[in-house]
């Protein structure tokens, strides 16, 4: 069952921005400096708002990229072509610049050490940032429990955390990043190359005997086509948590 | 833009819930007034835009919240939940 | 709520209105798109199944089929639009029949009407907002036929009102002797929604 919930109200604080962090060529990563911040569950999010001169605001929510162990919390921002705040964190806000932030927010879509597993994470395009929350965590508790991550990216330049996921993965032999490519592969790619189906998942995901609990994050189509998988694959509904990005993503 | 890639579900109710309710609601769980399915809100399906937030069930599709944003707060219509549980905040 | 910080360098995405300003109701800014609002998945609908009734409070319950209601006389209405969310696209073309046609053909009673829709949705509108030119159901817009995430096959064009009154996937109007609230108004918003009057909340 949900663990009792924080009776805590939101209010707006400002952040400064301590570190802009450079993921792929529409991706960033912005490193807040929060002072009240009550630390967070991994796959929270936390909302941001802006506010232009004449009054007018934007707001927007963004899953926390950070483990709850990390000094800065983190969030990674894909740019939308005419996205009118997402452009603006990844091309105009430094280091230093303050952001209006609330949170954290959310509950259903966390998981914890203490939560177990295995763990299967399902993660399209930027539906990745919550999943590396958990993987972060997860590797500062030390957690040892199986743990896979099947990630769908349009090409190799197009994987954000790519080289912190390499890392977390030589490092551990009980974490297993499998990568997907659905647009376009580099020359010698033996890997996957095409959108999620039940023949992949198949392959990749822990059977459902094991009562392995599945998190999928991303498009709302790719969401909900391998939340079906899964249910197809005998994964009990309690057992898949889903967290739909919208229309965007890979 | 086809509203069905702009479905959304219960986390991106998650911030406005907790400002309406005082706590998180993504794991409070509703009885659909129209076919019983019960689901924590984090299940549900959410279509949000400027006007407000329209929360359906998961299982039929039928609207169990309404939150209009109105000027000053919310408009909340939960009409289409026979029960809501609600765990007591620690 | 404000806390009175401004973001540096942000603006958004408002167009700055110039010459067309005048035309703008208060609050409203100008869109380049036709942004998409819906409370719920895009119905899917079969014309050879589909029909629009004009029943409720009135002396000649009306029923027509797709092709009844294409052989119906038609308008070529050249209007602004008004969302309640503060964007507004001005001079936009539709094609569709006056409410005037449909109304008159069923003979009302009532004073007002709830417009039903596909998907569940409802709004409220009295008969005077909608006679003498003021409202069509359109089935066509700049020159095409009405796309579904608009409201295609037929919704109502009620220009002169906020947005959310012209009711995408409208299939019934049921003329009612009360002003009855729909879907939005029933939580908050206006009954009537004149953009002029800044009519956006009840109480407004």
């Amino acid at each position: 069952m949900e663990r009792g919930a924080v009776l805590r109200r939101l209010t707006w604080q400002l952040a400064e921005v301590a570190e802009v962090i450079p993921e792929t060529a529409r991706v960033r990563s912005l490193a807040l400096r929060v002072s009240a911040w009550p630390g967070h569950s991994p796959g929270q999010h936390l909302d941001v708002r802006l506010t232009a001169e004449d009054g007018y605001q934007a707001q927007r929510s963004y899953s926390i990229a950070s483990a709850p162990e990390d000094a800065h919390v983190a969030i990674t921002v894909e740019k939308i072509d005419d996205g009118e705040v997402s452009p603006y964190l990844v091309d105009e806000l430094r280091t230093g610049d303050r952001l209006e932030i609330r949170g954290p927010i959310g509950g259903y879509f966390t998981w914890t050490a203490s939560d177990g597993g295995p763990l299967l994470l399902v993660a399209g395009g930027s539906g990745v940032v919550p999943l590396m929350a958990m993987l972060r965590h997860r590797a500062a508790a030390g957690y040892a429990g199986p743990t896979t991550l099947l990630y769908s990216s349009r090409t190799f330049e197009d994987i954000i955390y790519r080289a912190e996921l390499d890392r977390l993965a030589a490092a551990d032999p009980s974490l297993r990043v499998v990568h997907t490519l659905t647009r376009g592969q580099p020359p010698g790619w033996t890997g996957y190359r095409r959108r999620f189906d039940r023949d992949m998942l198949a392959e990749v995901a822990p059977p459902a005997g094991t009562h392995a609990l599945a998190f999928v994050c991303g498009p709302t189509r790719m969401v909900e086509s391998a939340a079906e998988i899964l249910t197809g694959l005998d994964y009990p509904a309690q057992r898949i948590k889903t967290e739909r990005f919208g229309p965007t993503g890979g | 833009m086809d509203p069905l890639d702009m479905r959304l579900d219960g986390n991106a109710a998650a911030g406005m819930l907790m400002d309406i309710f005082g706590q998180d609601m993504t794991g409070a769980l509703t009885t659909c007034a129209t076919c019983h399915a019960e689901n924590p809100v984090g299940r549900l399906l959410v279509y949000a835009h400027g006007m407000g937030t329209v929360i359906r069930c998961s299982n039929c599709g039928n609207v169990q919240m309404k939150v209009a944003l109105i000027r000053g707060g919310y408009g909340v219509d939960l009409r289409g939940v026979r029960t809501l549980r609600i765990w007591r905040a620690s | 709520m404000s806390t009175g910080f401004i973001s540096r360098g942000f603006t958004g995405r408002r167009r700055a209105a110039g010459r067309e300003a005048s035309r703008l109701p208060p609050g409203q800014y100008l869109d380049r798109g036709f942004p998409v609002l819906s409370a719920g998945p895009t119905p899917k609908v079969d014309l050879d199944t589909w029909d629009f009734r004009v029943d409720g409070h009135v002396a000649r319950p009306q029923r027509w089929t797709w092709s009844q209601f294409l052989a119906l006389p038609r308008e070529t209405p050249r209007v602004d639009i008004h969302c309640v969310t503060k964007w507004s696209k001005l001079d936009t073309t539709w094609e569709g029949v006056a409410l005037e046609t449909l109304l008159e053909a069923a003979d009302p009673v009532g004073g007002y009407l709830i417009a039903h829709c596909d998907g569940g949705y409802t709004t409220n509108l009295s008969l005077e907002d909608v006679s003498d030119g003021k409202a069509w159901v359109v089935f066509g817009y700049e020159g095409e036929p009405l796309p579904p995430e608009h409201g295609g096959p037929a919704r109502l064009l009620v220009p002169h009102l906020y947005f959310w009154k012209s009711a995408k996937w409208v299939r019934r109007l049921e003329i009612t002797d009360e002003d009855e609230p729909g879907f939005w108004e029933s939580a908050g918003y206006h009954m009537r929604g004149d953009p002029w009057k800044e009519e956006r909340y009840s109480g407004d």
